[in-house]
């Protein structure tokens, strides 16, 4: 049996907020051969009630290069049918979507493992940068990055 | 050569693009910061913690010890926080 066609994956850097539930139908409708279907959405999270929003700058064209090696590694290390990233870059509010990964396999392993390691490589290789704006009307500043995202990262070499 | 800068790394330095010729002795990235930070105040503030400075070349990260060679575009910016 030939292999199958090497997946393209789906990568969109915008403003505008996405439908999860949307991207996820469009990587199963009209197959049989998808098993599992792995959909990870990050919010926006007010921090115990100080922030008012978090600004996101990114590098335009540098983000949507950056996610595609990501995501080329992601499809070559694991069987995928379909891979979906989007990432929302301007000012978001808490409760609101900042990223989302679909990652669709026959089986459940490789649809898991991929979403994680696209989220853990989207947060230290991706170039995006979150400043936080108070409730009190100040912006706070810079988000830092943490130890603990490049220890997850790490997992994967 | 077009150089950016991005979140803290732009603020400091105070804008977020501009084109230098660089004299010839520039050949790495840490030359090129080096150069920057002995050029203007603002650039030494923005370059303080030097190891922290993550760098791209034509939107490809790299090590500060990069040859340039012929890159067009050089980026600066802070370890990045997305996701």
């Amino acid at each position: 049996m030939a292999d199958p066609a090497p997946v393209l994956a789906t990568i969109r850097v915008q403003s505008e907020d996405f439908d999860a539930a949307h991207e996820a139908n469009l990587l199963a409708q009209g197959r049989k051969d998808v098993g599992a279907l792995v959909t990870f959405t990050g919010l926006c999270r007010d921090e115990g009630g100080r922030l008012s929003a978090l600004e996101l700058e990114h590098y335009p064209g540098m983000a949507e290069a950056e996610i595609a090696r990501i995501a080329e590694q992601a499809c070559s290390r694991w069987p995928l049918t379909g891979l979906t990233v989007i990432h929302r870059f301007g000012k978001i509010a808490p409760g609101r979507n900042i990223v989302l990964v679909v990652a669709a396999s026959s089986h459940r392993r490789a649809a898991f493992e991929a979403a994680d390691f696209m989220m853990d490589f989207l947060k230290t290789r991706a170039p995006f940068w979150k400043k936080e704006h108070l409730l009190s009307g100040e912006s706070q500043g810079w988000v830092e990055a943490r130890d603990v995202d490049d220890e997850d990262a790490k997992r994967w070499t | 050569m077009k150089i950016r800068y991005f979140a803290w790394v732009r603020e400091k330095v105070g804008v977020d693009e501009e084109t230098l010729d660089l004299p010839e002795s520039v050949t790495t990235v840490a030359h090129l910061i080096s150069f920057l930070k002995a050029s203007d105040e603002r650039y030494a503030m923005a370059f303080e913690e030097q190891d922290a400075i993550r760098v791209a070349l034509d939107q490809m990260h790299v090590e500060h010890d990069e040859p340039l060679g012929v890159t067009q575009e050089v980026a600066f910016f802070p370890p990045m926080t997305g996701g």
